[in-house]
């Protein structure tokens, strides 16, 4: 039941059908770039924070833990309201920018909180809430502004050079420690600048909602009544299941580590394997979701991590079964993270797309968070590989159970 | 085209907004004190000198004096006989690695270690022979965010190195420990060079625990301890004691009793403490070194300030 693909207001400007050559809609590289710029802004930020917190602060690790939990938290409640909002006044690219702005305008807040706990509390919860208000108007700008049927390949440019952005952040906060002997603060500012460079891409670049809109009412009631449409409601279940038997990132390193011994000095670049396979295959994968289904790429996603998971665990250790490992895991970000919202954009109509996905996010994330604590304590009572083939199995039995039971056609 | 044009001349703007904001932050070298050669002759105090970073040293008596500045720069810094431990985290290294710099009585380096972390605690044992410090390390933490620890061990006689004591098994409440989120830090040896304490951490709770270095086994003492420091005599133990989230009271613990003492500072303190003789006990706090008895009375009295992670040469 494609409730909206049918609609012509839903497709870009310029919309001739060329099949063989269709390019990305401009929007959506402009919210790429956009995107590019702020994770560089963003990545340089967490590179330094634990650093400047513990050795130029002298906070403890516990406080950071705390200022940690309070800003991931913030994030879930404020994507619904984000895209909510930005449904209900019909402005997209207003709420993102204004999501973008505030993030830009508290790396000046981490200079001006100086060493106030509190303060820099508040400066990382209003940054959080930034990314939470941005999140679900962007994807559906992204979604909005491409054709039905390239949704998968839209996803993939946006969030391939999403991923670039997250590769320069570090070296981007190392040259600028470098060219400053030392200065947290220069980390801070040049933040800061580049941030207000991807606002300013995004005020000129980037097209409000292109076409004309979807003129359903928008309100809460409407938002919840999206949860009665069948494969709306399938692909929020599935999607929130899935996030519940999937292991988390660190998890998954961490048993890298152990099981192969890895060089501590290494361990950082692990995550960085998994972005370059991510970076690599996020467009093919987004193609190929467009080509035979975004459903069954989604769900092939979560077999490969599922391989991974096995591999990890599995009687075999040899360095190269890790570098499998390492790689799969990238596939299952390049398999899902754009691909879900590629496959949930289409269930909600053009006017409430925004809060149609920030409702598909936040099932996921809260769901993740959830399966993060279930999957640590598992690991304290049985120990890690007994947990991490529970979690496998786990996770085959879901994938399985949402292919084959009530399957959902996106 | 306009557009481009605005894009470009505000992305020029900002960048050298950046730029000139990066260059003018760097420390001006003009008003920098040249550098004096320390040695660790007796009785003085060492510190961090918080502004520079660089080691400086005060006489014990006169510890308000003109400090002498070396060219040295550690963000921990711990002494004693004729051996020094600096943690300096390398600048520009991302995530952060730490240079465990093994230091001579005239504080040239005598050995290098690069671990990963970020500096956390530095200690040598009482003869001269351990130096055995803690950094914090991001990213294996399981729990997601946060941090976990890693508390290591350098011989310097042999050489031989113990990057984290994870592994020494450990007794507590009788019986034999396993859990994998198990955390150390904050190690003291005791003057044999062998008994040491430190603090176990793991799911949510803290732990006082004594080890037996040669033979590398160990038993929990005591809940809610961190960061001990073993006295001159042995026979107690100041630390840390947690009395909210993140808010934490000096405390001494008498080892034959098991009674706790609360000392006379009453604001938090995040800070391994120093015994700079039997009787008094040395922190950092609020970038300055401060003192206070370690009986429980009295009142806290400011040593330095501009100053952190106080050493004493005895």
């Amino acid at each position: 039941m494609y409730i909206a693909a049918s609609r012509t207001s839903d497709l870009a400007a310029g919309t001739e059908r060329k099949p063989a050559l269709r390019r990305v809609a401009a929007n959506v590289v402009a919210l790429g770039l956009v995107s590019l710029v702020t994770d560089v802004s963003s990545e340089m930020v967490t590179a330094v924070l634990p650093l400047y917190l513990v050795l130029g602060l002298g906070l403890n690790p516990l406080q950071f833990g705390l200022l940690d939990g309070l800003y991931a938290g913030a994030t879930a409640v404020v994507r619904v309201l984000g895209g909510h909002l930005a449904d209900r006044w019909r402005r997209l690219k207003t709420v993102a920018g204004f999501g973008y702005g505030l993030s830009a305008v508290c790396k000046l807040g981490l200079i001006a909180a100086g060493s106030s706990v509190a303060a820099i509390g508040v400066v990382l919860a209003a940054d959080r809430t930034g990314k939470g208000l941005r999140t679900a108007p962007r994807d559906a700008l992204i979604s909005l502004s491409s054709e039905p049927d390239a949704l998968g390949r839209s996803f993939g440019v946006h969030r391939a050079l999403d991923t670039v952005g997250a590769f320069l952040g570090p070296l981007v906060a190392m040259a600028v420690l470098a060219l400053s002997l030392g200065s947290y603060t220069s980390v801070f500012f040049t933040s800061f600048c580049i941030a207000t460079i991807a606002v300013m891409l995004l005020v000129l670049f980037v097209r409000d909602r292109p076409g004309t809109m979807d003129r359903a009412a928008v309100s809460l009631r409407a938002a919840i009544d999206l949860l009665r449409a069948k494969d709306f409601r399938r692909v929020t279940i599935w999607a929130a299941l899935l996030g519940l038997v999937t292991v988390g990132d660190s998890f998954i390193y961490l048993v890298l580590q152990r099981r192969w011994d890895v060089a501590a000095t290494y361990f950082p670049l692990l995550p960085l394997g998994t972005a370059g396979i991510y970076l690599l295959l996020a467009v093919p994968l987004g193609r190929l979701a467009d080509r035979i289904g975004r459903w069954p790429v989604f769900l092939g996603g979560h077999a490969a991590l599922c391989v991974a998971l096995v591999l990890l665990c599995g009687p075999q250790a040899g360095i190269w079964l890790a570098v499998v490992a390492l790689g799969l895991h990238g596939v299952f970000y390049a398999a899902t993270d754009g691909v879900l919202m590629a496959a949930a954009g289409p269930l909600v109509p053009s006017g409430l797309r925004a809060t149609g996905l920030a409702v598909v996010q936040t099932g996921q994330a809260v769901a993740r968070m959830l399966s993060s604590v279930l999957f640590g304590l598992a690991w304290t009572l049985w120990d890690l590989r007994p947990a991490v083939f529970v979690a496998a199995g786990c996770l085959a039995v879901v994938a399985l159970a949402a292919a084959v039971v009530k399957p959902v056609r996106p | 085209m306009k557009k481009l044009v605005l894009a470009l001349t505000g992305t020029v703007v900002l960048a050298a907004a950046a730029v000139t904001y990066t260059v003018s932050a760097r420390p001006d070298a003009a008003e920098a004190v040249p550098a004096a050669q320390l040695t660790l002759a007796h009785g003085q105090l060492l510190y961090r000198n918080v502004s520079t970073g660089r080691i400086a040293s005060v006489p014990l008596t006169d510890p308000g004096a003109k400090p002498k500045l070396s060219g040295l720069k550690c963000d921990r810094f711990a002494v004693a006989k004729q051996t020094a431990v600096c943690l300096a985290a390398r600048p520009g290294t991302l995530p952060v690695e730490t240079d465990v710099l093994v230091l001579d009585d005239h504080l040239n380096v005598r050995h290098t270690e690069t671990l990963p972390g970020t500096p956390s605690r530095a200690r040598v044992s009482p003869d001269g022979k351990l130096v055995y410090w803690t950094v914090f390390v991001t990213g294996d933490s399981y729990a997601a965010t946060g941090f976990s620890t890693r508390a290591g061990v350098y011989e310097v006689d042999t050489g031989s190195l113990v990057k984290t004591i994870e592994e020494l098994p450990v007794l507590v409440d009788g019986s034999r420990y396993f859990a994998p989120d198990v955390n150390y830090w904050g190690i003291t040896f005791a003057a044999d060079g062998n008994r040491f304490y430190a603090t176990l951490g793991s799911k949510g709770k803290t732990y006082l625990v004594e080890g037996d270095y040669a033979h590398f086994h160990g038993k929990a003492l005591r809940e809610n301890v961190e960061c001990p420091s073993l006295s001159p005599d042995g026979t107690r133990v100041a630390f840390k004691k947690k009395v909210g989230d993140g808010v934490w009271r000096l405390s001494v613990l008498d080892l034959a009793t098991m009674r706790e003492t609360e000392l006379a500072e009453r604001r938090s303190v995040d800070d391994q403490a120093l015994w700079q003789d039997d009787h008094t006990v040395l922190y950092g706090l609020d970038n300055a070194v401060w003192a206070v008895p370690a009986d429980g009375s009295g009142a806290p009295r400011r040593l330095a300030g501009d100053a952190a992670t106080p050493a004493v040469t005895g």
